[in-house]
């Protein structure tokens, strides 16, 4: 999205058209093969990240990324450490960064806040996840990987496996995927944890086919990519609920005998238990270069929002 | 029953019947100091029973409010005692400060001083989503 001050950010996959995701997979995909091209292309520029909820991966793959560039960081990992634990607005935590910094990479727990900082900031947003809602930066991680060992987007299989229902980066791949020919989804999930409507209505409306079911194991051989994802136990009000669904889709190595030799195995991590340890040595496991394609895909968007 | 013409102001007809009190409680009419008549349960042809409001001055109407609870309505707007515009209402494109966000995890549920925007979603099926979680409503 452009605010008032023409300033673009991305704040969800959608932002984002075919041809920008083709543009930044192709930077990516120049940034792994010639990485000393990029290393100064960010020199004199300050990334902020601003984490107002915890992240590991998320956060270090950012600051990765800008060093990597050439530039430097600032920047808190949690609401306590920042002014919003004395009450400071959204709105003015990005007017204030914005004045230290040249791009942010926000995570917030509430929905929408990337937003409300994309509509006040100077400096373009990155959406870095917020709540449930949106996380563009995996998807382009899952994109990049998808594009590496499927060679193409179009004509896939997708099975999504785990929380439908609060996994912001189902949501999202899901958005980002329903663009391309040939695309079908097997939405693999517990009753309770199926896709919200609104993700579901949007694949009825673009006539994107897709089918919805509790059986993994019989869904297995018909997968180009299965995309696990882990039971969130922050998106649960209440333990219960979490605690007796937690365990719904654990991937073993002996449920893949009947997947295709060829299929992809992502995961956004980080993972508990629903990817057994023992698929990690499957050379279908993706979830390991989907961390390293997330570097180099926020290097790729780094680069094009700062314009440099 | 006989209710004054009007010289300059508008006439919301069409109004669904039942639908009239909403309205007049969504634009805030009772804070007015000029003349409004809130007529409900009117003969109508076409509708068989309708609600009218009409107002006695040259208010700042907002018609978004009217095209999101009633789009069937019609607004005559009327100046120096003759209808200059007669306007057909549709669901408008985006609502501020009609909807409240009812998700918890929205960011508009703990920085309530935020705008409540809406945008239309589906016409058809008169559904706006949240500009900030995309929740519809």
């Amino acid at each position: 999205m452009t605010n008032k001050f023409g300033i673009e950010s991305v704040l969800s996959i959608l932002d984002l058209s075919v041809e920008e995701i083709d543009e930044l997979v192709a930077t990516a995909e120049d940034i792994i093969a010639n990485p000393q091209k990029y290393a100064h292309r960010c020199e004199g520029k300050k990334l902020a990240t601003l984490f107002f909820e915890p992240s590991t991966r998320t956060r270090l793959s950012f600051e990765s990324a800008m060093y990597e560039l050439g530039g430097n960081v600032i920047g808190f990992s949690s609401a306590d450490s920042c002014s919003a634990s004395k009450g400071e607005s959204v709105a003015d935590t990005s007017k204030v960064i914005s004045c230290y910094a040249d791009i942010i990479a926000m995570r917030h727990p509430k929905e929408g806040a990337p937003m409300v900082a994309a509509l006040n900031a100077t400096i373009p947003v990155i959406n870095a996840g917020d709540g449930g809602h949106n996380h563009p930066t995996q998807t382009l991680a899952d994109l990049l990987t998808i594009k590496l060992e499927k060679g193409r987007f179009d004509h896939l299989n997708i099975g999504m496996c785990g929380d439908l229902k609060f996994g912001r980066t189902v949501h999202s791949l899901i958005d980002a995927m329903s663009r391309y020919e040939g695309v079908s989804f097997t939405l693999i999930s517990p009753e309770e944890l199926k896709v919200p409507d609104y993700v579901r209505n949007a694949m009825i409306r673009k006539g994107i086919p897709f089918v919805e079911t509790t059986d993994l194991e019989s869904s297995m051989p018909t997968l180009d990519i299965l995309y696990m994802t882990r039971v969130q136990k922050e998106r649960f009000f209440n333990e219960e609920d979490y605690l007796r669904l937690k365990d719904s889709y654990i991937l073993t190595a002996e449920k893949l005998d009947n997947a295709k030799q060829n299929m992809s195995v992502l995961h956004p991590l980080p993972r508990v238990n629903e990817i057994s340890v023992a698929v990690d040595d499957d050379p279908r496991a993706c979830y390991f270069k989907q961390v390293r394609n997330g570097k180099y895909m926020r290097m790729a968007l780094i680069l094009k929002l700062l314009g440099v | 029953m006989n209710i004054d013409s009007i010289q300059n102001g508008f006439v919301i007809d069409h109004i669904t019947a039942g639908k009239g009190m909403e309205i007049y409680r969504l634009l805030e009419l009772s804070k007015l100091n000029c003349m409004v008549a809130l007529i409900t349960n009117a003969h109508s042809v076409k509708m068989g029973r309708k609600d009218i409001i009409k107002i006695g001055s040259n208010i700042e109407l907002d018609t978004d409010i009217l095209g999101y609870v009633d789009p069937n309505i019609t607004v005559t707007i009327i100046r120096d005692g003759k209808v200059t515009e007669k306007k057909n209402l549709a669901l408008p494109e985006e609502l501020e400060g009609v909807l409240r966000c009812r998700n918890p995890r929205c960011i508009c549920s703990t920085e309530q001083e935020l705008p409540q925007i809406f945008r239309l979603a589906d016409r058809e099926n008169r559904i706006y989503r949240c500009i900030y979680c995309d929740s519809t409503f």
